[in-house]
C-alpha cells in the first residue's frame, strides 16, 4: 500500500475548505440564510468562515442572536463589538419579548432557566424574517445524538426533526430543497472537534469572549457542577457562595452553564489543557444534557438547535 | 501541530464486532471521555453485563438504536494521533441498509471490512468490498477479527485471506474499471483483546504486518500527488461587491469561488471554461490571506479571470492533458435510495457539482444482484431501493462531467425528486465507450 508523503494540506486547512464550501452553497441555493451568532466559539469560527467564503463582498446574510436575557455580560458585549466589526447586519432575537407577548412562559424555582424557552424564539424569528437556511456551529463530536446529524439538517414546518427524515449526503453534494415554511439548519463545523476549533482560534488569532479564560468569579456548586451566582438565582439548602478561578469551555445560558476550575489564562494554556482532558465539553458543563440519556435528541425534535 | 486528514469507513454487523473495534481504536488512543466511559459502564450493567465494558456501546447513538442494540444509521466519529487526524464514516452492514453504506463510503478514503474469523468470507463481506470498490475508495483493509476465537491461527488467517483475494480477483475481472478494487490489506485482529488494532500482538508472533492504525497512519490521502491530476474547479458563488458595499478597490472586483475538486492551478496558467469551452488565463487566485501563486485540491478559492467571460455557478473551470466531457447524455450507476422505485422514463432533477438540471432515465441496463454481486443479463423493469443498477441518463443542459473512475468529485451526482425533494438515488458517472 503506497505510503504517504509529507501531507500538503493540514487538517485544519482541509475542514476550513469544506466548511467554506458549505457556506457558499448555501448562499447559492437558498434565498434567506442567516447565521445563528451566540459570540460562542463555535460561532466565532463560523464567522471567520464566512470572511473566508464571501469577502471583499458583504455576507450574503445578516447575523442572528437569541438572547435569553440571562447571558454573561462579557459575551453580550463581545457580540457586538464584533458584529460592528465586521460591518454586518446583526438581528437580536429576545426571549424577554417572547415571555412578555405570551409566546413563552418563564420557568419558575431554583432550576429555572431559558434555555428550553430560546426554541420558541428562534423559531417565531425564523418565521418572521422568513429564513430558509440558519447557520449554527454544532459539531457532531460534542454530544452522541449529533454524532448522526447531516451537514443539512432539515426541520419541518413545526421546526422540528426526526431523526428518521434526514436526507443521505453523498460526496460534497447538498440537497437543500424545502416546501414553503420549512427551513435546513446547516452545520459546516460538523467534523470539527472541540480541540480543532480551539486550534482553529489560535492559528487565526481571532479573539474570544473573556469567559473562557480564567479569572474569578462568585459560584455556588449544585449536581457537581459550578454555576455563576447572580441577582435573582435561588439557592437550594446547603448551596453557599464562594470565590473561585474557572473558565468556560462553552457559553450558554447562565442559568444552565457550568464553569471548571482552571488555571488557563491563556489561549495556549487553554488549548494544552483541552488536548489532555478526558470530561467531554458538554458532559461537564451543560446541565440541560443531563436530564435524560435522550436529553439532546429529544430537545432536537422540539426544535432545538 | 500539522496533521492530515484520513476519512475511512467500517462497514461489519454487530456480530462481526464493528463497534469494539471502533470503540477500541477511539479507547486505546484515549480518545475516549471519562463521562462517555461512566455512561457506557452504567449501561453495561443494565444490559446485563456487568463487569466487562462493552465497548460497542460508546457508538451507539440515537434511542431506537440503543433500545433495539442495533446500529441503523451512519455515524461519524472522530479521534487523532500525534500523526494524523481521522474521520470515521461508521455504517449498519446490513442489506437492507446499502445506502447508508454507499453514503459512508463515497467521502472516504480508505474501507475497513470487518470479517469473524470463525464465520470467513460471507456474502456480506463481499457486497460490503463490492459497494467499497464501486464507490472508488482507493484502499481496502480486510480486518479479520476474533482471532482470539480461532486460537490465533495462522492457517486460519491464511485460509480466509486466500478465499477474499480470489474473490477480489474476480470482481475485477468481470467488472474491469469500473468496480475495482485497487489494493487490500489482511490484517488479524482481536478488537475484543486488543491484538493488532493499536497495539501489537504477542499471541500473533507470526505477523509481521502493520497494526490497524499503523496502517491507517501511514496510508496515502487522496489528494497527496496533485500535479499528476487533471484541474477541476466547478464554479459555486460569484463575489462581485459592486456599488459602494466593498469599498473604492472593489467596485470593479468579480471573483469565481468554488473548490478545487482535483488538481493544482496556478496564478497566470491557461485555462478553458466549460460548457462554453472559452480559454482564458487566471489573473490571480484570491484568499482572505491573499494572492496564492499555486492552489490545490481540496482547497477553496476564488478565480479572477483575465478575460470578461460568461462565468457563472455551474461553470467548470479546467486545465490539464485530459478534458472533461460536455454532454446531455450519460451512462451511470446508481444507487437507488428511495422506497419509490424507478422506471424508465422517470423524471428527475440531478445536481452535479453545482450545476442543477432536470433528468430523464430512459433506460435501465442491468441490476446487481445482491447475493451473488453479478449483473443479470436481463434488463430490470425497476430499480427499488438498495438496488444498484447501470442506467441511461438524459438532461435538460449539459453536464461537465469526468467518469466517475477517474475523478469522485466531477463524476458523481445525485437525483432528486421534484415533489417530495428526497434524495433518491447517489450517481456515478460510466466511462464513455470509445
Amino acid at each position: 500500500m503506497s505510503t504517504s508523503t509529507r501531507p500538503q494540506l493540514s487538517h485544519l486547512r482541509a475542514l476550513e475548505s469544506e466548511a467554506i464550501h458549505v457556506m457558499r452553497e448555501v448562499a447559492a441555493e437558498f434565498e434567506r440564510p442567516v447565521l445563528l451568532f451566540s459570540g460562542g466559539k463555535d460561532s466565532i469560527v463560523l464567522l471567520r468562515l464566512a470572511e473566508k467564503a464571501f469577502r471583499p463582498a458583504p455576507f450574503p446574510f445578516p447575523l442572528m442572536h437569541v438572547d435569553t436575557g440571562h447571558n454573561f455580560p462579557e459575551v453580550i458585549e463581545f457580540r457586538d463589538r464584533r458584529a460592528g466589526e465586521l460591518g454586518e447586519r446583526l438581528i437580536v432575537a429576545s426571549v424577554q419579548d417572547s415571555i412578555d407577548r405570551g409566546r413563552a412562559v418563564e420557568e419558575t424555582g431554583p432550576r429555572a432557566s431559558r434555555n428550553r424557552l430560546q426554541t420558541v424564539t428562534l423559531l417565531d424569528a425564523i418565521a418572521e424574517h422568513d429564513f430558509d437556511a440558519a447557520f449554527g456551529g454544532a459539531r457532531r463530536d460534542e454530544e452522541r445524538a449529533r454524532a448522526k446529524e447531516r451537514i443539512f439538517s432539515f426541520r419541518d414546518e413545526f421546526g422540528q426533526w426526526d431523526p428518521k427524515n434526514q436526507r443521505p449526503e453523498l460526496w460534497n453534494l447538498y440537497n437543500g430543497r424545502i416546501h414553503r415554511g420549512e427551513h435546513v439548519r446547516v452545520f459546516p463545523l460538523s467534523n470539527w472537534t472541540e480541540l480543532d476549533v480551539w486550534e482553529y482560534i489560535d492559528q487565526e488569532e481571532l479573539e474570544v469572549p473573556s469567559i473562557y479564560f480564567a479569572h474569578r468569579r462568585e459560584v455556588f456548586e449544585r449536581d457537581g457542577m459550578l454555576y455563576a451566582h447572580r441577582e435573582g438565582v435561588e439557592l437550594l439548602a446547603g448551596e453557599e457562595v464562594f470565590s473561585e478561578t474557572v473558565r468556560y469551555r462553552t457559553v450558554g445560558d447562565m442559568s444552565c452553564t457550568g464553569g471548571v476550575r482552571s488555571e488557563a489564562a491563556t489561549l495556549r494554556e487553554v488549548v494544552t489543557e483541552i488536548a489532555a482532558t478526558r470530561i467531554t465539553e458538554r458532559g461537564e458543563t451543560r446541565a440541560d444534557d443531563r436530564v435524560t440519556e435522550a436529553a439532546m435528541e429529544d430537545r432536537k425534535k422540539a426544535g432545538y438547535f | 501541530m500539522t496533521l492530515d486528514l484520513l476519512r475511512f469507513t467500517t462497514a461489519g454487523s454487530v456480530d462481526d464486532g464493528k463497534s469494539t473495534l471502533i470503540g477500541r481504536l477511539l479507547f486505546d488512543s484515549k480518545q475516549v471521555f471519562e463521562d462517555q466511559l461512566e455512561h457506557v459502564a452504567a449501561a453495561s450493567v443494565r444490559r446485563g453485563g456487568a463487569g466487562t465494558l462493552d465497548l460497542a456501546l460508546l457508538t451507539d447513538g440515537l434511542r431506537a438504536e440503543r433500545e433495539q442494540g442495533i446500529t441503523i444509521d451512519v455515524a461519524y466519529r472522530y479521534f487523532a494521533t500525534e500523526r494524523r487526524r481521522f474521520i470515521i464514516a461508521d455504517c449498519p452492514g446490513h442489506q437492507q441498509y446499502t445506502r447508508n453504506m454507499v453514503t459512508g463510503a463515497s467521502t472516504a478514503d480508505l474501507s475497513v471490512i470487518l470479517l469473524d474469523a470463525r464465520k470467513g468470507v460471507l456474502e456480506q463481506s463481499k457486497r460490503h468490498a463490492f459497494i467499497s470498490a464501486l464507490l472508488g475508495i482507493p484502499h481496502l483493509v480486510v480486518a479479520i477479527n476474533k482471532m482470539d476465537l480461532v486460537d490465533y491461527s495462522q492457517e486460519r488467517f491464511d485460509e480466509i485471506a486466500r478465499e477474499f483475494q480470489g474473490f477480489a480477483q474476480q470482481l475485477n475481472a468481470t467488472r474491469g474499471e469500473r468496480a475495482r478494487a485497487r489494493d487490500i490489506v489482511y490484517i488479524p485482529i482481536s478488537a475484543l483483546e486488543g491484538d493488532n488494532v493499536v497495539a501489537g500482538s504477542q499471541r500473533m508472533a507470526w505477523y509481521e504486518g502493520p497494526t490497524l492504525l499503523e496502517l491507517l497512519e501511514e496510508v496515502e490521502v487522496a489528494y497527496d500527488h496533485p500535479h499528476e491530476r487533471p484541474a477541476r474547479l466547478a464554479v459555486q458563488w460569484v463575489i462581485r461587491p459592486g456599488g459602494d458595499a466593498g469599498g473604492e478597490d472593489h467596485r470593479d472586483y468579480r471573483g469565481y469561488a468554488g473548490q478545487i475538486a482535483s488538481g493544482a492551478l496556478r496564478a497566470g496558467e491557461e485555462v478553458t471554461v466549460l460548457p462554453g469551452g472559452e480559454r482564458t488565463r487566471i489573473a490571480a487566485i484570491d484568499t482572505y490571506e491573499g494572492e496564492l501563486a499555486e492552489a490545490q485540491a481540496p482547497m477553496s478559492v476564488t478565480l479572477r479571470l483575465a478575460d470578461q467571460l460568461d462565468v457563472s455557478r455551474g461553470s467548470m473551470i479546467c486545465a490539464g492533458e485530459r478534458a472533461p466531457t460536455v454532454a446531455r447524455e450519460l451512462e451511470a450507476d446508481l444507487c437507488w435510495m428511495s422506497e419509490r422505485p424507478t422506471r424508465p422514463g422517470g423524471r428527475y432533477l440531478i445536481k452535479h457539482t453545482s450545476n442543477s438540471a432536470r433528468a430523464i432515465v430512459d433506460e435501465l441496463r442491468d441490476v446487481v444482484d445482491v447475493h451473488t454481486l453479478e449483473r443479470h443479463p436481463e434488463p430490470p423493469a425497476e430499480l427499488a431501493l438498495n438496488d444498484i443498477g447501470r442506467v441511461r441518463l438524459r438532461t435538460s443542459a449539459p453536464l461537465v462531467f469526468d467518469p466517475y473512475a477517474s475523478n469522485r468529485r466531477t463524476g458523481s451526482f445525485i437525483l432528486l425528486d421534484e415533489a417530495t425533494n428526497e434524495t433518491v438515488a447517489a450517481g456515478m458517472i460510466a466511462a464513455t465507450e470509445p
